[in-house]
Protein backbone atom coordinates (compact mmCIF):
# COMPACT_ATOMS: atom_id res chain seq x y z
CA UNK A 1 0.00 0.00 0.00
CA UNK A 2 1.53 3.30 -0.96
CA UNK A 3 1.31 6.36 1.20
CA UNK A 4 -0.72 8.35 -1.26
CA UNK A 5 -3.51 5.82 -1.41
CA UNK A 6 -4.17 6.27 2.24
CA UNK A 7 -5.46 9.77 2.06
CA UNK A 8 -8.70 8.99 3.80
CA UNK A 9 -8.15 9.51 7.45
CA UNK A 10 -9.94 7.58 10.13
CA UNK A 11 -9.35 8.13 13.80
CA UNK A 12 -10.24 6.06 16.79
CA UNK A 13 -13.06 8.43 17.49
CA UNK A 14 -14.63 7.92 14.08
CA UNK A 15 -14.99 4.19 14.33
CA UNK A 16 -14.22 2.90 17.79
CA UNK A 17 -14.86 -0.81 17.46
CA UNK A 18 -15.15 -1.71 13.81
CA UNK A 19 -11.55 -1.27 12.67
CA UNK A 20 -8.84 -3.63 13.79
CA UNK A 21 -6.27 -1.59 15.73
CA UNK A 22 -2.92 -0.98 14.06
CA UNK A 23 -1.22 -1.41 17.40
CA UNK A 24 -2.54 -2.96 20.56
CA UNK A 25 -0.38 -3.03 23.64
CA UNK A 26 -1.56 -4.75 26.78
CA UNK A 27 0.06 -4.88 30.23
CA UNK A 28 3.52 -4.32 28.83
CA UNK A 29 6.29 -4.49 31.38
CA UNK A 30 9.98 -3.94 30.93
CA UNK A 31 12.85 -3.55 33.38
CA UNK A 32 16.55 -2.97 33.06
CA UNK A 33 18.06 -5.05 35.86
CA UNK A 34 16.28 -3.76 38.97
CA UNK A 35 14.89 -0.61 37.35
CA UNK A 36 11.31 -1.15 36.22
CA UNK A 37 10.90 1.29 33.33
CA UNK A 38 7.53 0.23 31.93
CA UNK A 39 5.01 -0.90 34.55
CA UNK A 40 2.01 -2.05 32.64
CA UNK A 41 1.44 -0.06 29.46
CA UNK A 42 -1.95 -0.31 27.75
CA UNK A 43 -2.23 1.52 24.46
CA UNK A 44 -4.41 1.06 21.39
CA UNK A 45 -3.63 2.88 18.15
CA UNK A 46 -6.10 2.87 15.28
CA UNK A 47 -4.98 2.74 11.64
CA UNK A 48 -3.93 6.20 10.38
CA UNK A 49 -3.98 7.55 13.90
CA UNK A 50 -1.19 9.80 15.20
CA UNK A 51 -0.44 9.32 18.88
CA UNK A 52 2.00 11.60 20.66
CA UNK A 53 3.70 10.43 23.84
CA UNK A 54 4.73 13.13 26.24
CA UNK A 55 6.28 12.88 29.68
CA UNK A 56 9.36 13.87 31.59
CA UNK A 57 12.80 12.60 30.78
CA UNK A 58 13.25 9.02 31.91
CA UNK A 59 9.52 8.28 31.96
CA UNK A 60 10.06 5.48 29.42
CA UNK A 61 8.98 6.95 26.07
CA UNK A 62 12.02 5.73 24.17
CA UNK A 63 11.93 2.36 25.85
CA UNK A 64 8.28 1.90 24.85
CA UNK A 65 9.01 2.68 21.20
CA UNK A 66 12.03 0.37 21.21
CA UNK A 67 9.88 -2.41 22.66
CA UNK A 68 7.27 -1.98 19.93
CA UNK A 69 10.02 -2.43 17.37
CA UNK A 70 11.42 -5.39 19.32
CA UNK A 71 14.81 -3.75 19.65
CA UNK A 72 14.33 -4.25 23.37
CA UNK A 73 13.01 -7.61 24.56
CA UNK A 74 10.01 -7.23 26.85
CA UNK A 75 9.46 -8.90 30.22
CA UNK A 76 5.73 -9.49 30.02
CA UNK A 77 2.57 -8.31 28.31
CA UNK A 78 1.55 -8.41 24.67
CA UNK A 79 2.06 -6.28 21.59
CA UNK A 80 -0.21 -6.85 18.60
CA UNK A 81 0.55 -5.22 15.29
CA UNK A 82 -2.36 -5.41 12.89
CA UNK A 83 -3.79 -8.20 15.02
CA UNK A 84 -0.59 -10.28 15.00
CA UNK A 85 1.05 -10.95 18.35
CA UNK A 86 4.66 -9.98 17.74
CA UNK A 87 5.69 -11.03 21.21
CA UNK A 88 4.78 -14.65 20.55
CA UNK A 89 7.79 -16.94 20.84
CA UNK A 90 8.17 -18.00 17.23
CA UNK A 91 7.57 -14.82 15.24
CA UNK A 92 10.07 -13.76 12.60
CA UNK A 93 11.48 -10.61 14.14
CA UNK A 94 13.02 -9.37 10.89
CA UNK A 95 9.73 -9.67 9.07
CA UNK A 96 7.91 -7.62 11.70
CA UNK A 97 10.54 -4.90 11.77
CA UNK A 98 10.13 -4.38 8.03
CA UNK A 99 6.60 -3.14 8.60
CA UNK A 100 7.59 -0.78 11.40
CA UNK A 101 9.79 2.19 10.65
CA UNK A 102 11.64 3.80 13.53
CA UNK A 103 13.58 7.05 13.56
CA UNK A 104 15.78 7.86 16.50
CA UNK A 105 16.86 11.04 18.20
CA UNK A 106 20.43 10.60 16.99
CA UNK A 107 20.27 10.25 13.25
CA UNK A 108 22.12 6.94 13.02
CA UNK A 109 22.70 7.20 9.31
CA UNK A 110 25.36 4.82 8.04
CA UNK A 111 28.41 7.08 7.70
CA UNK A 112 30.22 4.89 5.17
CA UNK A 113 27.40 5.04 2.61
CA UNK A 114 25.98 7.76 0.41
CA UNK A 115 22.48 9.05 1.10
CA UNK A 116 21.16 6.89 -1.73
CA UNK A 117 22.81 3.75 -0.38
CA UNK A 118 21.52 4.53 3.11
CA UNK A 119 18.01 4.61 1.72
CA UNK A 120 18.25 1.62 -0.64
CA UNK A 121 20.22 -0.76 1.59
CA UNK A 122 17.22 -2.33 3.32
CA UNK A 123 14.99 -2.51 0.21
CA UNK A 124 17.82 -4.19 -1.70
CA UNK A 125 18.95 -6.61 1.01
CA UNK A 126 15.70 -7.30 2.82
CA UNK A 127 12.98 -6.90 0.19
CA UNK A 128 15.32 -7.99 -2.64
CA UNK A 129 14.26 -5.05 -4.78
CA UNK A 130 16.57 -4.83 -7.82
CA UNK A 131 19.07 -1.99 -7.30
CA UNK A 132 17.80 -0.04 -10.29
CA UNK A 133 14.27 0.05 -9.04
CA UNK A 134 15.32 0.64 -5.44
CA UNK A 135 17.34 3.65 -6.60
CA UNK A 136 14.41 5.01 -8.59
CA UNK A 137 12.04 4.67 -5.66
CA UNK A 138 14.57 6.19 -3.29
CA UNK A 139 15.17 9.13 -5.61
CA UNK A 140 11.44 9.73 -5.76
CA UNK A 141 11.11 9.68 -1.97
CA UNK A 142 14.13 11.94 -1.55
CA UNK A 143 12.64 14.39 -4.02
CA UNK A 144 9.39 14.40 -2.12
CA UNK A 145 11.23 15.60 0.97
CA UNK A 146 13.43 18.10 -0.84
CA UNK A 147 16.57 16.00 -0.74
CA UNK A 148 17.07 15.11 -4.41
CA UNK A 149 20.32 17.09 -4.68
CA UNK A 150 21.76 15.27 -1.64
CA UNK A 151 21.37 11.83 -3.21
CA UNK A 152 25.08 11.20 -3.65
CA UNK A 153 26.40 13.04 -0.61
CA UNK A 154 27.74 11.28 2.45
CA UNK A 155 25.92 11.86 5.76
CA UNK A 156 28.71 13.92 7.34
CA UNK A 157 28.22 16.56 4.64
CA UNK A 158 24.56 17.14 5.54
CA UNK A 159 23.06 19.43 8.14
CA UNK A 160 21.34 17.87 11.13
CA UNK A 161 17.92 18.58 9.68
CA UNK A 162 18.86 17.03 6.35
CA UNK A 163 20.30 13.98 8.09
CA UNK A 164 17.13 13.53 10.07
CA UNK A 165 15.01 13.83 6.93
CA UNK A 166 17.19 11.20 5.25
CA UNK A 167 16.65 8.97 8.28
CA UNK A 168 12.89 9.38 7.83
CA UNK A 169 13.15 8.63 4.11
CA UNK A 170 15.28 5.59 4.87
CA UNK A 171 12.54 4.23 7.14
CA UNK A 172 9.83 5.08 4.59
CA UNK A 173 11.68 3.24 1.82
CA UNK A 174 10.61 -0.01 3.47
CA UNK A 175 6.98 1.07 3.00
CA UNK A 176 6.13 0.58 6.68
CA UNK A 177 2.58 0.43 7.99
CA UNK A 178 3.62 2.11 11.21
CA UNK A 179 6.21 4.77 12.01
CA UNK A 180 7.76 5.28 15.42
CA UNK A 181 9.47 8.62 15.89
CA UNK A 182 11.58 9.10 18.98
CA UNK A 183 12.26 12.75 19.72
CA UNK A 184 13.50 13.24 16.23
CA UNK A 185 14.02 16.98 16.61
CA UNK A 186 15.64 17.17 20.02
CA UNK A 187 19.20 16.94 18.66
CA UNK A 188 18.57 19.70 16.13
CA UNK A 189 19.29 23.40 16.20
CA UNK A 190 16.02 25.34 16.62
CA UNK A 191 16.03 26.68 13.05
CA UNK A 192 16.19 23.13 11.69
CA UNK A 193 13.28 21.78 13.70
CA UNK A 194 10.56 23.12 11.43
CA UNK A 195 11.78 21.40 8.24
CA UNK A 196 11.72 18.04 9.99
CA UNK A 197 8.35 18.59 11.64
CA UNK A 198 6.90 19.56 8.27
CA UNK A 199 7.95 16.18 6.94
CA UNK A 200 6.09 14.53 9.80
CA UNK A 201 3.02 16.68 9.10
CA UNK A 202 3.07 15.56 5.51
CA UNK A 203 3.25 11.92 6.62
CA UNK A 204 0.32 12.43 8.96
CA UNK A 205 -1.60 14.06 6.14
CA UNK A 206 -0.92 11.04 3.95
CA UNK A 207 -2.46 8.81 6.60
CA UNK A 208 0.61 7.19 8.12
CA UNK A 209 -0.01 5.56 11.49
CA UNK A 210 2.49 7.04 13.90
CA UNK A 211 3.54 6.94 17.51
CA UNK A 212 5.65 9.97 18.27
CA UNK A 213 7.63 10.64 21.43
CA UNK A 214 8.23 14.36 21.64
CA UNK A 215 9.12 17.30 23.82
CA UNK A 216 7.64 19.73 21.28
CA UNK A 217 4.28 20.37 22.91
CA UNK A 218 3.10 22.82 20.27
CA UNK A 219 3.79 20.23 17.61
CA UNK A 220 2.07 17.48 19.58
CA UNK A 221 -0.97 19.62 20.05
CA UNK A 222 -1.03 20.44 16.38
CA UNK A 223 -0.47 17.01 14.87
CA UNK A 224 -1.74 14.43 17.36
CA UNK A 225 -5.12 12.74 17.21
CA UNK A 226 -4.41 11.63 20.74
CA UNK A 227 -1.85 12.51 23.37
CA UNK A 228 -0.66 10.07 26.01
CA UNK A 229 1.08 11.28 29.15
CA UNK A 230 3.69 8.80 30.33
CA UNK A 231 4.61 8.93 33.97
CA UNK A 232 6.77 6.49 35.90
CA UNK A 233 6.26 3.71 33.37
CA UNK A 234 2.50 4.05 32.96
CA UNK A 235 0.26 5.96 30.60
CA UNK A 236 -1.31 8.05 33.28
CA UNK A 237 -3.70 9.95 31.08
CA UNK A 238 -4.61 10.04 27.43
CA UNK A 239 -7.05 11.88 25.23
CA UNK A 240 -7.44 14.46 22.48
CA UNK A 241 -4.70 17.11 22.58
CA UNK A 242 -7.08 19.95 23.33
CA UNK A 243 -8.32 18.31 26.48
CA UNK A 244 -4.91 17.07 27.71
CA UNK A 245 -3.23 20.41 27.19
CA UNK A 246 -6.02 22.62 28.56
CA UNK A 247 -7.81 20.59 31.21
CA UNK A 248 -5.81 17.52 32.26
CA UNK A 249 -7.55 15.49 34.93
CA UNK A 250 -4.41 14.18 36.61
CA UNK A 251 -2.38 16.35 38.95
CA UNK A 252 0.88 14.92 37.61
CA UNK A 253 -0.03 15.83 34.05
CA UNK A 254 -0.82 19.39 35.14
CA UNK A 255 2.49 19.59 37.02
CA UNK A 256 4.37 18.32 34.00
CA UNK A 257 2.70 20.82 31.67
CA UNK A 258 3.34 23.64 34.12
CA UNK A 259 7.03 22.72 34.14
CA UNK A 260 7.08 22.65 30.36
CA UNK A 261 5.43 26.04 30.16
CA UNK A 262 7.83 27.44 32.75
CA UNK A 263 10.73 26.14 30.62
CA UNK A 264 9.29 28.02 27.66
CA UNK A 265 8.74 24.95 25.55
CA UNK A 266 5.10 25.57 24.79
CA UNK B 1 78.83 12.87 38.80
CA UNK B 2 76.86 15.22 40.99
CA UNK B 3 77.50 18.02 38.51
CA UNK B 4 76.23 15.96 35.60
CA UNK B 5 72.99 15.18 37.36
CA UNK B 6 72.17 18.58 38.77
CA UNK B 7 73.28 20.36 35.62
CA UNK B 8 75.68 23.27 35.33
CA UNK B 9 75.08 26.87 34.30
CA UNK B 10 75.59 25.89 30.64
CA UNK B 11 72.32 23.93 30.58
CA UNK B 12 69.98 26.75 29.70
CA UNK B 13 72.12 27.75 26.73
CA UNK B 14 72.08 24.19 25.43
CA UNK B 15 68.29 23.89 25.74
CA UNK B 16 67.64 26.79 23.39
CA UNK B 17 69.58 24.98 20.71
CA UNK B 18 67.58 21.76 21.01
CA UNK B 19 64.76 20.96 18.55
CA UNK B 20 61.62 22.65 19.70
CA UNK B 21 63.51 25.20 21.76
CA UNK B 22 62.70 27.86 19.17
CA UNK B 23 58.97 27.32 19.72
CA UNK B 24 59.08 29.68 22.65
CA UNK B 25 59.24 32.58 20.24
CA UNK B 26 56.34 32.19 17.87
CA UNK B 27 57.46 34.80 15.33
CA UNK B 28 60.88 33.20 14.92
CA UNK B 29 59.50 29.78 14.15
CA UNK B 30 60.94 29.57 10.63
CA UNK B 31 64.57 30.18 11.54
CA UNK B 32 64.12 28.24 14.79
CA UNK B 33 62.98 25.15 12.89
CA UNK B 34 65.93 25.41 10.50
CA UNK B 35 68.35 25.73 13.38
CA UNK B 36 66.78 22.75 15.15
CA UNK B 37 67.14 20.60 12.06
CA UNK B 38 70.75 21.68 11.64
CA UNK B 39 71.56 20.94 15.25
CA UNK B 40 69.84 17.55 15.04
CA UNK B 41 71.75 16.70 11.87
CA UNK B 42 75.16 17.72 13.21
CA UNK B 43 74.65 15.94 16.52
CA UNK B 44 73.56 12.75 14.73
CA UNK B 45 76.62 12.79 12.46
CA UNK B 46 78.93 13.43 15.39
CA UNK B 47 77.32 10.69 17.45
CA UNK B 48 77.49 8.08 14.69
CA UNK B 49 81.05 9.12 13.87
CA UNK B 50 82.14 8.62 17.46
CA UNK B 51 80.46 5.22 17.64
CA UNK B 52 82.03 4.15 14.34
CA UNK B 53 85.48 5.27 15.47
CA UNK B 54 85.12 3.39 18.74
CA UNK B 55 84.01 0.20 16.99
CA UNK B 56 86.63 0.29 14.24
CA UNK B 57 89.41 0.95 16.73
CA UNK B 58 88.31 -1.79 19.11
CA UNK B 59 90.92 -4.57 19.41
CA UNK B 60 88.56 -7.25 18.04
CA UNK B 61 87.40 -5.25 14.99
CA UNK B 62 89.53 -6.91 12.26
CA UNK B 63 88.25 -10.32 13.33
CA UNK B 64 84.65 -9.13 13.39
CA UNK B 65 85.03 -7.49 10.03
CA UNK B 66 86.39 -10.70 8.58
CA UNK B 67 83.57 -12.90 9.89
CA UNK B 68 80.57 -10.54 9.50
CA UNK B 69 81.41 -8.16 6.69
CA UNK B 70 83.31 -10.31 4.27
CA UNK B 71 82.88 -8.87 0.77
CA UNK B 72 83.50 -12.13 -1.08
CA UNK B 73 81.07 -14.14 1.04
CA UNK B 74 78.58 -11.30 0.65
CA UNK B 75 78.74 -11.45 -3.14
CA UNK B 76 78.59 -15.25 -3.20
CA UNK B 77 75.63 -15.62 -0.87
CA UNK B 78 73.55 -12.66 -2.03
CA UNK B 79 71.84 -14.29 -5.06
CA UNK B 80 71.05 -17.50 -3.17
CA UNK B 81 69.69 -15.63 -0.19
CA UNK B 82 67.57 -13.29 -2.27
CA UNK B 83 66.16 -16.30 -4.13
CA UNK B 84 65.39 -17.99 -0.79
CA UNK B 85 63.63 -14.81 0.31
CA UNK B 86 61.10 -15.41 -2.44
CA UNK B 87 59.93 -18.37 -0.34
CA UNK B 88 59.36 -15.98 2.58
CA UNK B 89 57.43 -13.65 0.32
CA UNK B 90 55.22 -16.52 -0.81
CA UNK B 91 54.72 -17.68 2.78
CA UNK B 92 53.84 -14.14 3.74
CA UNK B 93 51.44 -13.45 0.90
CA UNK B 94 49.55 -16.74 1.05
CA UNK B 95 49.20 -16.76 4.82
CA UNK B 96 48.28 -13.08 4.88
CA UNK B 97 45.25 -13.73 2.66
CA UNK B 98 44.25 -16.74 4.73
CA UNK B 99 44.73 -14.86 8.00
CA UNK B 100 42.61 -11.92 6.86
CA UNK B 101 39.77 -14.32 6.01
CA UNK B 102 40.06 -16.74 8.91
CA UNK B 103 40.63 -14.01 11.50
CA UNK B 104 37.51 -12.25 10.26
CA UNK B 105 35.41 -15.40 10.50
CA UNK B 106 36.58 -15.99 14.07
CA UNK B 107 35.90 -12.37 15.03
CA UNK B 108 32.39 -12.42 13.54
CA UNK B 109 31.56 -15.74 15.21
CA UNK B 110 32.65 -14.35 18.56
CA UNK B 111 30.69 -11.15 18.07
CA UNK B 112 27.34 -12.70 17.16
CA UNK B 113 24.98 -13.05 20.10
CA UNK B 114 22.45 -15.80 20.62
CA UNK B 115 22.48 -18.99 22.62
CA UNK B 116 22.33 -21.23 19.55
CA UNK B 117 25.81 -20.11 18.60
CA UNK B 118 27.21 -20.66 22.08
CA UNK B 119 29.19 -23.84 21.29
CA UNK B 120 30.74 -22.21 18.22
CA UNK B 121 31.57 -19.12 20.22
CA UNK B 122 33.17 -21.28 22.88
CA UNK B 123 35.36 -23.10 20.36
CA UNK B 124 36.41 -19.82 18.77
CA UNK B 125 37.28 -18.35 22.17
CA UNK B 126 39.31 -21.38 23.21
CA UNK B 127 41.16 -21.31 19.88
CA UNK B 128 42.09 -17.64 20.29
CA UNK B 129 43.18 -18.10 23.90
CA UNK B 130 45.29 -21.17 23.18
CA UNK B 131 47.03 -19.85 20.09
CA UNK B 132 47.81 -16.54 21.69
CA UNK B 133 49.17 -18.23 24.79
CA UNK B 134 51.55 -20.64 23.07
CA UNK B 135 54.90 -19.53 21.66
CA UNK B 136 54.71 -19.51 17.87
CA UNK B 137 57.75 -21.71 17.45
CA UNK B 138 56.06 -24.41 19.52
CA UNK B 139 53.03 -24.45 17.23
CA UNK B 140 55.28 -24.61 14.19
CA UNK B 141 57.13 -27.58 15.69
CA UNK B 142 53.98 -29.42 16.68
CA UNK B 143 52.38 -28.97 13.28
CA UNK B 144 55.54 -29.47 11.23
CA UNK B 145 56.69 -32.62 12.98
CA UNK B 146 53.51 -33.80 14.67
CA UNK B 147 51.17 -34.11 11.70
CA UNK B 148 53.67 -35.98 9.49
CA UNK B 149 54.35 -38.13 12.57
CA UNK B 150 50.68 -39.11 12.58
CA UNK B 151 51.27 -40.71 9.23
CA UNK B 152 50.09 -37.90 6.99
CA UNK B 153 52.47 -38.02 4.06
CA UNK B 154 52.84 -36.34 0.73
CA UNK B 155 52.12 -32.88 2.08
CA UNK B 156 54.95 -30.43 1.65
CA UNK B 157 56.58 -28.59 4.54
CA UNK B 158 55.47 -25.40 2.87
CA UNK B 159 51.84 -26.29 3.50
CA UNK B 160 52.48 -26.95 7.20
CA UNK B 161 54.35 -23.70 7.42
CA UNK B 162 51.40 -21.80 5.93
CA UNK B 163 49.00 -23.64 8.22
CA UNK B 164 51.04 -22.84 11.32
CA UNK B 165 51.49 -19.15 10.46
CA UNK B 166 47.80 -18.82 9.63
CA UNK B 167 46.69 -20.40 12.88
CA UNK B 168 49.10 -18.33 14.97
CA UNK B 169 48.34 -14.99 13.38
CA UNK B 170 44.59 -15.44 12.88
CA UNK B 171 44.23 -15.57 16.65
CA UNK B 172 45.81 -12.12 16.96
CA UNK B 173 44.13 -10.68 13.91
CA UNK B 174 40.69 -11.83 15.04
CA UNK B 175 41.19 -9.83 18.22
CA UNK B 176 42.08 -6.76 16.17
CA UNK B 177 38.92 -7.20 14.11
CA UNK B 178 36.88 -7.72 17.25
CA UNK B 179 38.16 -4.51 18.78
CA UNK B 180 37.07 -2.79 15.57
CA UNK B 181 33.62 -4.36 15.67
CA UNK B 182 33.19 -3.36 19.32
CA UNK B 183 34.22 0.20 18.51
CA UNK B 184 31.20 0.69 16.25
CA UNK B 185 28.41 2.24 18.28
CA UNK B 186 25.53 -0.20 18.96
CA UNK B 187 23.10 2.37 17.53
CA UNK B 188 24.44 1.53 14.06
CA UNK B 189 23.45 -2.09 14.47
CA UNK B 190 20.13 -1.06 16.02
CA UNK B 191 19.40 1.20 13.04
CA UNK B 192 20.19 -1.59 10.59
CA UNK B 193 18.16 -4.15 12.51
CA UNK B 194 15.22 -1.79 12.81
CA UNK B 195 15.13 -1.65 9.02
CA UNK B 196 14.67 -5.40 8.93
CA UNK B 197 18.24 -6.47 8.23
CA UNK B 198 19.22 -9.72 9.89
CA UNK B 199 22.11 -9.93 12.34
CA UNK B 200 24.42 -11.17 9.62
CA UNK B 201 23.27 -8.58 7.11
CA UNK B 202 23.78 -5.81 9.64
CA UNK B 203 27.24 -7.19 10.38
CA UNK B 204 28.12 -7.55 6.72
CA UNK B 205 26.79 -4.24 5.36
CA UNK B 206 26.86 -1.84 8.29
CA UNK B 207 29.20 -2.88 11.09
CA UNK B 208 32.10 -4.60 9.31
CA UNK B 209 32.78 -2.01 6.60
CA UNK B 210 33.20 0.63 9.31
CA UNK B 211 35.09 -1.66 11.68
CA UNK B 212 37.59 -2.89 9.09
CA UNK B 213 38.40 0.64 7.97
CA UNK B 214 39.25 1.50 11.55
CA UNK B 215 41.61 -1.41 12.12
CA UNK B 216 43.70 -1.22 8.97
CA UNK B 217 46.67 0.37 10.79
CA UNK B 218 46.84 -2.22 13.58
CA UNK B 219 46.38 -4.98 10.98
CA UNK B 220 49.36 -3.68 9.02
CA UNK B 221 51.30 -3.69 12.25
CA UNK B 222 50.56 -7.37 12.74
CA UNK B 223 51.71 -8.03 9.20
CA UNK B 224 55.09 -6.50 9.92
CA UNK B 225 55.36 -9.13 12.63
CA UNK B 226 54.24 -11.85 10.24
CA UNK B 227 56.85 -10.83 7.68
CA UNK B 228 59.59 -11.38 10.20
CA UNK B 229 58.10 -14.52 11.71
CA UNK B 230 58.20 -16.30 8.36
CA UNK B 231 61.81 -17.19 9.29
CA UNK B 232 60.50 -19.34 12.16
CA UNK B 233 59.42 -22.04 9.73
CA UNK B 234 63.09 -22.66 8.94
CA UNK B 235 62.99 -24.84 12.05
CA UNK B 236 60.81 -27.43 10.36
CA UNK B 237 63.09 -27.55 7.36
CA UNK B 238 61.56 -25.12 4.90
CA UNK B 239 64.48 -23.67 2.96
CA UNK B 240 63.68 -19.99 3.22
CA UNK B 241 65.95 -17.02 3.74
CA UNK B 242 67.19 -17.84 7.23
CA UNK B 243 67.73 -21.51 6.48
CA UNK B 244 69.64 -20.58 3.34
CA UNK B 245 71.81 -18.19 5.37
CA UNK B 246 72.57 -20.98 7.82
CA UNK B 247 73.60 -23.20 4.93
CA UNK B 248 75.85 -20.51 3.48
CA UNK B 249 77.30 -19.82 6.89
CA UNK B 250 78.31 -23.40 7.52
CA UNK B 251 79.72 -23.67 3.99
CA UNK B 252 81.85 -20.55 4.31
CA UNK B 253 82.54 -20.56 8.07
CA UNK B 254 81.50 -16.93 7.93
CA UNK B 255 78.59 -14.96 9.40
CA UNK B 256 78.23 -12.46 6.56
CA UNK B 257 75.14 -14.27 5.13
CA UNK B 258 73.21 -13.19 8.25
CA UNK B 259 74.09 -9.58 7.52
CA UNK B 260 72.62 -10.10 4.06
CA UNK B 261 69.45 -11.44 5.63
CA UNK B 262 69.28 -8.43 7.91
CA UNK B 263 69.62 -6.03 4.98
CA UNK B 264 66.91 -7.80 3.00
CA UNK B 265 64.49 -7.56 5.91
CA UNK B 266 65.29 -3.92 6.51
CA UNK B 267 64.62 -3.10 2.87
CA UNK B 268 61.38 -5.03 2.90
CA UNK B 269 59.95 -4.15 6.31
CA UNK B 270 60.77 -0.50 6.81
CA UNK B 271 58.59 0.73 3.93
CA UNK B 272 55.64 -1.19 5.36
CA UNK B 273 56.32 0.26 8.80
CA UNK B 274 56.43 3.78 7.35
CA UNK B 275 53.17 3.17 5.46
CA UNK B 276 51.56 2.02 8.70
CA UNK B 277 52.71 5.17 10.48
CA UNK B 278 51.31 7.36 7.72
CA UNK B 279 47.96 5.58 7.89
CA UNK B 280 47.84 5.80 11.68
CA UNK B 281 48.55 9.53 11.62
CA UNK B 282 45.96 10.15 8.92
CA UNK B 283 43.42 8.08 10.84
CA UNK B 284 44.04 10.00 14.06
CA UNK B 285 43.74 13.32 12.27
CA UNK B 286 40.48 12.26 10.64
CA UNK B 287 39.04 11.10 13.94
CA UNK B 288 40.06 14.34 15.62
CA UNK B 289 38.19 16.37 13.00
CA UNK B 290 35.04 14.25 12.89
CA UNK B 291 34.72 13.91 16.66
CA UNK B 292 31.65 15.73 17.88
N1 LIG C 1 19.67 0.12 27.88
C1 LIG C 1 19.34 0.57 29.10
N2 LIG C 1 19.91 0.03 30.19
C2 LIG C 1 19.59 0.47 31.43
N3 LIG C 1 18.70 1.44 31.68
C3 LIG C 1 18.10 2.02 30.64
C4 LIG C 1 18.40 1.63 29.29
N4 LIG C 1 17.64 2.38 28.46
C5 LIG C 1 16.93 3.20 29.24
N5 LIG C 1 17.19 2.98 30.55
C6 LIG C 1 16.56 3.68 31.67
O1 LIG C 1 15.19 3.59 31.52
C7 LIG C 1 14.55 4.79 31.93
C8 LIG C 1 13.66 5.29 30.81
O2 LIG C 1 14.46 5.66 29.71
P1 LIG C 1 13.86 6.20 28.35
O3 LIG C 1 15.00 6.47 27.46
O4 LIG C 1 12.82 5.27 27.88
O5 LIG C 1 13.21 7.56 28.83
P2 LIG C 1 12.57 8.70 27.94
O6 LIG C 1 11.18 8.91 28.42
O7 LIG C 1 12.75 8.39 26.51
O8 LIG C 1 13.46 9.94 28.35
P3 LIG C 1 13.94 11.16 27.43
O9 LIG C 1 12.79 12.09 27.37
O10 LIG C 1 15.08 11.74 28.20
O11 LIG C 1 14.33 10.61 26.12
C9 LIG C 1 15.66 5.75 32.30
O12 LIG C 1 15.76 5.78 33.70
C10 LIG C 1 16.88 5.16 31.68
O13 LIG C 1 17.99 5.43 32.46
MG1 LIG D 1 13.92 9.21 24.92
Amino acid sequence: MSLDQRSVRTTAADSPDTVRPAVEIAALRKSFDKLEVLRGIDLVVAPHEVVCLIGSSGSGKSTLLRCINLIEPIDSGRILIDGVDITAPKVDVNKIRRRIGIVFQAFNLFPHMSVLDNVTLAPRKVLRTPSGRAAEEATELLARFGLEDKRDEFPDRLSGGQQQRVAIVRALAMRPDLMLLDEITSALDPELVAEVLNVVRELAGAGMTMIIATHEMGFARDIADRVGFLDAGRILEQGPPDRIFTEPTEVRTRQFLDRVIAAGRM
Amino acid sequence: MAGAISGGPGDSGLLIGLPGGGGRYGRERGSGALRSTLVAFVSTVVFLGVVALLVVNAPGWPAVQESFLNGRVFADSLPLIVRAFWVNVQLFLVSEVLILGFGLVIAVLRSLPGSVLFPIRLIATVYVDVFRALPGILIIYVLGFGIPGLGVTGVSKFVFAILALTLIYSAYVSEVYRAGINSIHPSQDAAARSLGLSRLQSMRHVVLPQAVRRVIPPLLNDFIGLQKDTVLVSYIGVVEIFRQAQIRQSASFNFTPYIVVALVFLLFTIPLARLTDVLVTRDQRRRATTAR
